[in-house]
């Protein structure tokens, strides 16, 4: 069993002091342990902005691409060796911006892997720039009297969309965020978890207190049933997103089990030559 | 050789009644060349199919035709100034009219009557393979089998009538015009042969070359690929995804590369536009890519179903940075093959992007090739430099450098899943441990490490083939389709004229060429796009001079052999003709 200490690495950190993204960084760790995880067998992908750096910071095989681009590059890691633990890291631009494309499409399309949306409602890394999920009227440098868009409602769009696997976390919250980590890895399918992640240099507005204050906590919702698509889009909805812990699953079969032919045994575990008898097989059709 | 062509709109058929000859043909142990003509829409418009049947190798197509078969009036306007005293098959249906002029035999039969009267109009193309089949004067029983093989799944009623349409078709051509059919073929050689497109041997060639995952997004002409793989790749476990866009489809290749697994993307201009940022972050990452752009008509939209070469500057230079991309192009059928097993190994070995160039000509018009040419289990497979669990294990902890420099720039690798190996894949410049850096030092050691790597491409591929005598007046360079067509320019003239092509236009084989044109009295570059980009980066190695002349086209038609015989001729008649 891998511990805490095997996953992180020697580089020192770029966040700013304070930033939420510490949290999600520490959630994952601890989730990765928690599952029985190994840094061999640990594969992380992320984007382009402050959260694109947390792969550098975890011990395992990272992989850092183009920006919004993280999730297909996840596909491709996964279906050529499924026997590893993928985890995809992006931020609000990264994910529903830039990404919005691969977003949907990755929740249709339901492969096992985890993906952990740091949320701050802000550009950080181009240094303070409206975003996707930024609230009407928030004032930046790109929008000086207020955005004047509507904010994009993410966990109403996974539900809608067809995700197996839904929640929310608070980088402040690390026992209910690491759990809800945890059980994302463990969802055969395609699991979504928004993390709110403060940024203290860029938003005033929406800080670690306000969330504090504002946050309901579904763990402390004896009532709520996280397995009906309605009642949780139902309860988006009312609490506007404000609210954490698992929302939405349901039993799932992921991608790479459903394509034809597709092997258990991963692809690079394969001879890539092909065998005598099915190429005479294959030149057959083209008689 | 004999040219053979059908034409009718879109949705009717054409295609199958082509393939129907072609395939037959084939089988006899004719080599077959088949043209297609087509539009970007499903129904309706004019499309015709022109297959060339010879008794030696053919890769082109002609000016000539000498059997036309019209299913309506818009064929024979369009295609009869083609026939110069050929036959000319139109269905009586539309009533036919031949033009003022044009030189051509008209021949009718009742081809949607007699379909009619069999059961239904959807057999006229058969009655037209069967009618074409006594126009060339092949044996009816080889279409028969065919046709019975072809329909035995749906039943011995459809089987008969199919055969039935054949056999109308056939007799009474025999019958009405039997004076008229003075076509001879020419004795077969008998071989075993496929007819396959430049898109049938690339899929080939990535099966062979062990790739198991194709993620790719559709567009003409290089959507085939696809479709071929998703046909094969069950039985060899491997997966096709189609994406959600070209982005994703690189990415998605890129993410499988650092795996370990043999992954690729085929794509034509608009795609491989998208793909030029994701080309460069497998580039700096050292993450091996196969990306296959089947050129088409540009820029934008451009033609989408017309021929053209006019990539191939973004392939070398479309994104941004300083980076170098293995771009290869394969100049025949067999040649896509070959390219597309050499793709993986070359991505591999050197830990880069490697793309094959080809275009719709190459990609689509499918022609005889020898089943010896595709020995898929007999390829030689080459990982490159790779850790193993072992290497890794006696390395220790925290002490593998994924980037560490070395003489050839070539890093070994660690593969997910190996204890030991873990590092950082990025786009953003790093030191050898693969850990982000900014140092100056780094930098500029990091970037000659990468480009320097693409020497060792030049010191094992041959990237500029030639073919002609050892003092040649006149020497044709081509690339992709255009080779064949130039091969077959080089016949028609004879003499001392050789014929020369890249094989690989990144890293550019500037020695090779050098050397190969240095005896040359005149070279005549031959290239689909108006820019002369191949001239160009000949120009830039140094390799152009006064002795050179360029031959381009651009109106999205492929070139006719007889137009470069034409303009050869015009380039030499100041030195030779008497």
């Amino acid at each position: 069993m891998a511990t805490l200490q095997e996953f992180r690495t020697s580089e020192k950190s770029w966040w700013c002091p304070g930033c939420g993204d510490f949290g999600v960084l520490a959630a994952m760790q601890k989730a990765l342990v928690a599952v029985g995880a190994s840094p061999d067998t640990t594969a992380i992908v992320a984007g382009i902005g402050c959260s694109g750096k947390i792969g550098n910071y975890i011990n395992s095989y990272n992989i850092h691409v183009t920006h919004g681009r993280a999730l297909p590059a996840a596909l491709g890691l996964k279906l050529a060796n499924r026997d590893l633990m993928v985890l995809v890291a992006g931020g609000d631009g990264d994910a529903y911006a830039i990404g919005m494309g691969h977003f949907m499409h990755a929740l249709r399309r339901n492969y096992n892997v985890t993906y952990i949306v740091m949320d701050n409602h802000v550009y950080g890394l181009t240094k303070g720039q409206t975003s996707p999920t930024s609230e009407e009227g928030f004032k930046t440098k790109t929008t000086p009297h207020g955005s004047i868009e509507r904010p994009i409602h993410p966990l109403m769009l996974a539900v809608s969309a067809g995700a197996t696997f839904v929640a929310q976390g608070f980088s402040s919250w690390q026992p209910q965020l690491a759990a809800l980590i945890q059980k994302g890895i463990e969802h055969p399918g395609f699991s979504l978890i928004n993390v709110i992640s403060p940024c203290v240099t860029y938003n005033k507005v929406n800080t670690y207190d306000w969330y504090k204050k504002t946050l309901q906590n579904l763990d402390e919702d004896s009532a709520y049933q996280a397995n009906d698509r309605s009642a949780a889009l139902a309860k988006l909805h009312q609490t506007e997103e404000l609210v954490t812990g698992l929302i939405y699953q349901e039993p799932s079969t992921p991608y790479e089990d459903l394509i034809p032919g597709f092997r258990q045994t991963p692809l690079v575990k394969q001879d890539p030559h092909v065998d005598p008898d099915t190429w005479d097989k294959i030149l057959q059709t083209l008689e | 050789m004999l040219a053979w062509k059908i034409g009718g709109d879109q949705g009717e058929g054409i295609d199958s009644t082509g393939d129907v000859l072609a395939t037959v043909a084939n089988r006899m142990g004719y080599y077959v060349y088949g043209y297609k003509h087509f539009s970007s829409r499903i129904k309706g418009g004019h499309t015709n199919y022109k297959v060339r049947i010879a008794t030696t190798h053919v890769e082109a197509t002609t000016r000539r035709t000498d059997i036309l078969v019209a299913l309506n009036q818009e064929t024979i306007d369009r295609n009869v100034h083609e026939l110069e005293g050929g036959l000319l098959l139109a269905d009586q249906s539309f009533s036919p009219v031949l033009p003022e002029g044009a030189q051509a035999h008209l021949l009718t039969l009742p081809l949607t009557e007699i379909a009619r009267n069999l059961g239904s109009v959807m057999m006229r193309n058969m009655v037209a393979v069967g009618a074409s089949a006594a126009l060339i004067q092949l044996p009816l029983d080889v279409f028969l089998d065919y046709v019975t093989k072809k329909f035995e799944k749906k039943g011995a009623d459809v089987v008969n009538a199919n055969r039935e349409a054949v056999t109308t078709g056939y007799q009474r051509i025999i019958d009405e015009y039997g004076a008229l059919l003075t076509f001879k073929l020419g004795t077969p050689t008998p071989g075993d042969r496929l007819v396959i497109s430049g898109n049938d041997a690339i899929a080939l060639g990535a099966i062979a070359g062990g790739c198991r995952l194709m993620c790719g997004y559709p567009i003409t002409p290089a959507t085939d690929i696809m479709e071929a793989l998703v046909r094969w790749f069950p039985a060899v476990g491997g997966a096709v995804v189609q994406m959600e866009d070209e982005l994703g489809s690189i990415t998605a290749v890129i993410g499988a590369g650092f795996a370990g697994a043999r992954a690729m993307t085929s794509s034509s201009g608009p795609g491989i536009s998208l793909m030029q940022e994701a080309i460069g972050l497998a580039s700096v990452a050292e993450i091996p890519a196969v990306i296959v752009d089947t050129q088409r008509g540009g820029p934008s939209t451009g033609m989408p179903t017309k021929q053209e070469q006019s990539d191939l500057l973004a392939l070398l230079h479309g994104g941004h940075g300083d980076t170098l991309r293995v771009v290869l192009t394969p100049g025949s059928v067999e040649e896509c093959f070959e390219d597309a097993v050499e793709a993986f190994n070359l991505a591999e070995q050197f830990q880069t992007p490697v793309i094959i160039a080809t275009d719709l000509s190459l990609a689509l018009w499918q022609q005889s090739v020898e089943r010896s040419s595709l020995n898929g289990p007999n390829v030689s497979i080459r990982r490159g430099s790779t850790l193993s669990q072992e290497d890794l294990l006696a390395l220790g902890e925290n002490v593998f450098q994924r980037y560490q420099f070395s003489p050839d720039g070539i890093s070994p690798r660690s593969l997910p899943g190996e204890k030991n190996g873990q590092y950082l894949a990025t786009g953003v410049e790093h030191g050898p441990s693969g850990k982000v850096s900014e140092d100056p030092t780094n930098r500029e050691r990091m970037m000659n490490k990468r480009l320097s790597k693409l020497d060792g491409v030049t010191a094992i591929r041959d990237g500029f083939r030639y073919e002609g005598p050892e003092r040649p007046t006149l020497i044709l360079v081509g690339i992709g389709s255009t080779v064949g067509i130039l091969r077959e320019a080089v016949k028609q003239m004879g003499g001392q004229v050789g014929l020369a092509w890249f094989r690989t236009l990144s890293p550019f084989p500037v020695e090779r060429v050098r050397n190969v044109l240095a005896t040359a009295q005149h070279v005549m570059v031959v290239e689909q796009n108006a820019l002369g980009q191949i001239r160009q980066m000949m120009a830039a190695h140094g390799v152009s001079d006064e002795r050179f002349t360029s031959f381009l086209k651009y109106d999205g038609v492929p070139f006719l052999p007889e137009e470069v015989v034409t303009r050869a001729l015009a380039l030499l008649s100041p030195v030779e003709v008497q």
